[in-house]
C-alpha cells in the first residue's frame, strides 16, 4: 500500500522507532522560537547545564508581546519589556539567530518562516505555538508544542511522538466569487466541529485547494488546530516551488530540491484513517457568531438559537456563547453591528490578504466612530505593502497602519478590545476574552472585515462591492 | 518531574465543554518568565461568576478537576497545566482532550484521564449534588474510583504511564539515545535550511 504525504515525512525523520521501551523519536529540521513560550525552556537548559544542540536549525523572533506602534520610544510595559529582553539574552547566550524588535525581518513567527524560505516541503517544523500548522501548506509536517517540549527540542533537536491518525479533507468544486481560503477553513470547521480532527494530521486535497495561492493554503493550514487537528498539510506542487524559489533560505541547487520534493505527495493508493468531503461551491462568506471557531454561519444566514441543537452539551454551549456575545439568537448575521475591525494575524496578515482588503476599502471611508486597524504579519509584508501604496489606501480610509506583530489576535499588548466591544477580525480565535476581557469577536476573511469597516456592520462582500471581490486573490 | 501514582480527594466539577486554554489562563498572565505562580490566575475571567466552583469553599484543596469534552483546546500554552498544577490539581478528567494540552500535562506529571461521556457526567453530577464528594484516580491500576465506590477503567499509552509512574525526565530519556541522534545527523539529516546566516 502507498504512503501518505504525512507518512513519508514521518518516515524520513524517525531517529528511533517506537518500541516497548519508548515512543518514536523524530528529528526536527526547524525549530521556531518566540518570546512567550520559551523563557522557562531556556531556564530549564541552564538549570541542567545543557546547550542548544542545533542553533543552526533554530530561529527566533518576537511577535506576541511587541507593541505595533511607537517602537522607537521603547516598550512601555515593564513585563513585556522583560520578556522580550529575556529572549534577546537567551538568543545571545545560546547562539540562536533572532529577529528582534528593531529588525526589518521581525514578524509573526508563522509568517517569517515561509517568507525567508526556511519553511520547505518535507521538513519537520515545530514551535511553541499551536498555529505552527501554518507551515504545513508547503508539505511540511509542522505542529505546535508546549514549553517542556520546546526545552526537549532545544536540548536534543528531536521530539518524542505517538503516531497520529490521518484525515484527508477533500475540497471539491469551485469557489464562488468573493469566497476564499478563510471561508473554506471556517466552513470546514463548522462541518467537522472544533474537535473533529482530534488526534489526526490533516491533509487538505482537491481542486479547490490546488487552486489556492500559497498564502491561501497557509490560511487553511493555519486553522487546522481550530478543528482539533494535530497538523494540516498540503502536497507541494508547482505553486509551492514557484513561491519558494529565490527566497533567502531556499536551497542553492533548487532544481535538485524540487526533484526530491516531487516525491512527497501521497501515493494514489495511500489510505487515510478518516475521509471528509467539503463542497467549495456551496460556500458563502463565513462569519463566526459564537465563542468557538465551529460556531459559524454563512453571511446570508441567521444566528442559531439553543433550540436548534439536540445535544444538551451543545445547547448549554450555545446559550453561554449567545449570552457572552450579546446576541439573542435568530437575528440575521448581516444585522450585527461592529465597532472594531482588525486585519492581520498569522491567518490573514500576508500581502494578498492586505491587497484583498485594500480593494474593498479603496476610495471609501471607515464608518463613523468605528476603530479599524491593519497590522501586517511581518515587517517585510509591511514594506511590500507600502511599496504598492496599500498603506495610503488604508490610511486614507481611516484605518490605523501598524508595525508587525500578533497584536489584537490575542491582545497581549495594548491592542485590545474593551468589555462589550464587537470586532470583525481576520484572526483565528473567537474564544471568550481572546481579544480582551468581555470583547466579542466575529472571525471573517480580509475582504469581509474590510467591508464591515466601511458599513459598520457585518455585510456580504459579494453584494457590497462586486468589482472589488472580482479582483480578489486566493 | 514528580512521579504520579494515585491521587484521592475532593472532585471539582466544571460542567462546560470546549474549555480553551485562553480561559484556563488568559494572555495577560503569559508575560511572566517564571514557571510558577500561575495558580492565582487560573480561570481568571470566570472567577467571581455566581456559583463558580473554584470560588466555593467546599471544593478548596481539590486535586481532581472534571470537565466536559474537548478540554484544553486552543493555544499550546503550557501555562495552562502549570496554572492547574499550581492551583492544586493533579489530575483532570474529561471525555476528550485537545492533543497539545494532553501532552503538556503528561510532561509535567499531571494526569489527563479520558472517561466515557456518561461516566464524566455521573462524576460531575455527583460532585455538584454533593460538594465535597471524593474520588480516586489510580494510575497504577488504571481506574477511577467514583464517589459511590464504582471503579471505571481508563486507557493510557503504556509508555507515558511508565514515565509518569516513575517521574522520569523526558530529556534525559532521549539523551540516552544521543548516539542515534548523532548517527541520524551524520547519515540521514536532510540538507538545509541553515538559519544561522540570518543572525
Ligand atoms: S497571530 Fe495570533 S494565532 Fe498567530 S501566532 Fe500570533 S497570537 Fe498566535
Amino acid at each position: 500500500m502507498g504512503r501518505t504525504l504525512f507518512q513519508k515525512v514521518w518516515d524520513d525523520h524517525v531517529v528511533r522507532p517506537a518500541g516497548p521501551d519508548g515512543p518514536a523519536i523524530l528529528f526536527v529540521d526547524l525549530h521556531l522560537v518566540h518570546e512567550v513560550t520559551s523563557p522557562q525552556a531556556f531556564d530549564g537548559l541552564r538549570l541542567a547545564g545543557r546547550a542548544v544542540r542545533r542553533p543552526d536549525r533554530t530561529l527566533a523572533t518576537v511577535d506576541h508581546n511587541v507593541p505595533t506602534i511607537g517602537r522607537d520610544q521603547g516598550i512601555a510595559d515593564p513585563l513585556s519589556k522583560a520578556q522580550i529582553e529575556a529572549l534577546e539574552r537567551n538568543a545571545e547566550e545560546f547562539g540562536i539567530p533572532l529577529f528582534s524588535i528593531r529588525s526589518n525581518r521581525q514578524g509573526i513567527v508563522h509568517i517569517i518562516g515561509p517568507e525567508l524560505g526556511v519553511t520547505q516541503p518535507g521538513m519537520t517544523i515545530v514551535c511553541g505555538d499551536s498555529h505552527t500548522s501554518t507551515h504545513g501548506a508547503f508539505g511540511a509536517l509542522a505542529f505546535g508544542i508546549g514549553t517542556s517540549e520546546v526545552e526537549h527540542v532545544l536540548a536534543t533537536q528531536t521530539l518524542t511522538q505517538a503516531m497520529p491518525k490521518t484525515m484527508r479533507i477533500t475540497v471539491d468544486g469551485e469557489l464562488g466569487v468573493g469566497v476564499g481560503a478563510k471561508d473554506i477553513i471556517l466552513g470546514t470547521i463548522g462541518q467537522i466541529g472544533v474537535a473533529g480532527a482530534q488526534g489526526h494530521v490533516i491533509e487538505y486535497a482537491g481542486p479547490a485547494i490546488r487552486g489556492l495561492s500559497m498564502e491561501g493554503r497557509m490560511t487553511v493550514c493555519n486553522m487546522s488546530i481550530e478543528g482539533g487537528g494535530r497538523a494540516g498539510m498540503i502536497a507541494p506542487d508547482d505553486t509551492t516551488f514557484a513561491w519558494l524559489e529565490g527566497r533567502p533560505g531556499a536551497p542553492r541547487d533548487y532544481a535538485a530540491a524540487v526533484e526530491r520534493w516531487r516525491e512527497l505527495p501521497s501515493d494514489g493508493d495511500a489510505r487515510f484513517d478518516t475521509e471528509v468531503a467539503v463542497d467549495a461551491a456551496s460556500l458563502a462568506p463565513q462569519v463566526t457568531w459564537g465563542t468557538t471557531p465551529g460556531m459559524v454561519a454563512p453571511i446570508t444566514g441567521r444566528v442559531p438559537t439553543p433550540d436548534d441543537y439536540d445535544d444538551p452539551a451543545d445547547r448549554d454551549g450555545v446559550r453561554r456563547a449567545l449570552d457572552y456575545m450579546g446576541l439573542r439568537g435568530g437575528e440575521a448575521i448581516e444585522d450585527i453591528a461592529v465597532d472594531t475591525v482588525f486585519i492581520g494575524s498569522c491567518t490573514n496578515g500576508r500581502l494578498p490578504d492586505l491587497r484583498a482588503a485594500a480593494e474593498v476599502v479603496r476610495g471609501r471611508r471607515v464608518a463613523e466612530g468605528l476603530r479599524a486597524m491593519v497590522v501586517p504579519g511581518s515587517m517585510q509584508v509591511k514594506a511590500e505593502a507600502e511599496a504598492e501604496g496599500l498603506d495610503a489606501v488604508f490610511r486614507d480610509a481611516g484605518f490605523e497602519w501598524r508595525d508587525a506583530g500578533c497584536s489584537m489576535c490575542l491582545a497581549m499588548n495594548d491592542d485590545i478590545l474593551q468589555p462589550g466591544e464587537r470586532c470583525a477580525s481576520t484572526s483565528n480565535r473567537n474564544f471568550e476574552g481572546r481579544q480582551g476581557k468581555g470583547g466579542r469577536t466575529h472571525l471573517v476573511s480580509p475582504p469581509m472585515a474590510a467591508a464591515a469597516a466601511i458599513t459598520g456592520h457585518l455585510v456580504d462582500v459579494r453584494a457590497f462591492d462586486p468589482d472589488a471581490v472580482e479582483a480578489e486573490v486566493g | 518531574m514528580d512521579p504520579f501514582r494515585q491521587v484521592e480527594g475532593v472532585v471539582t466539577p466544571l460542567n462546560r465543554s470546549d474549555v480553551d486554554t485562553d480561559q484556563i489562563i488568559p494572555k495577560q498572565f503569559l508575560k511572566r518568565v517564571e514557571r510558577t505562580g500561575f495558580g492565582e490566575f487560573l480561570f481568571w475571567d470566570w472567577r467571581g461568576e455566581e456559583g463558580f466552583p473554584l470560588d466555593r469553599p467546599e471544593y478548596a484543596g481539590s486535586p481532581i478537576l472534571v470537565a466536559g469534552r474537548n478540554f484544553g483546546c486552543g493555544s499550546s500554552r503550557e501555562h495552562a497545566p502549570w496554572a492547574l498544577e499550581d492551583f492544586g490539581f493533579r489530575a483532570v478528567i474529561a471525555s476528550s482532550f485537545a492533543d497539545i494540552f494532553r501532552t503538556n500535562c503528561t510532561k509535567i506529571g499531571m494526569l489527563p484521564v479520558q472517561l466515557p461521556e456518561a461516566d464524566v457526567q455521573e462524576l460531575i453530577q455527583a460532585a455538584e449534588a454533593e460538594p465535597g464528594a471524593r474520588a480516586e484516580v489510580d494510575l497504577q491500576a488504571q481506574v477511577v474510583r467514583m464517589p459511590g465506590g464504582r471503579e471505571v477503567p481508563f486507557e493510557i499509552d503504556p509508555v507515558i504511564r511508565e514515565r509518569l509512574l516513575n517521574g522520569w525526565d523526558d530529556i534525559a530519556l532521549t539523551l540516552a539515545h544521543e548516539d542515534e541522534i548523532a548517527a541520524y545527523e551524520r547519515e540521514r539529516e536532510r540538507q538545509g535550511p541553515v538559519t544561522t546566516p540570518f543572525a
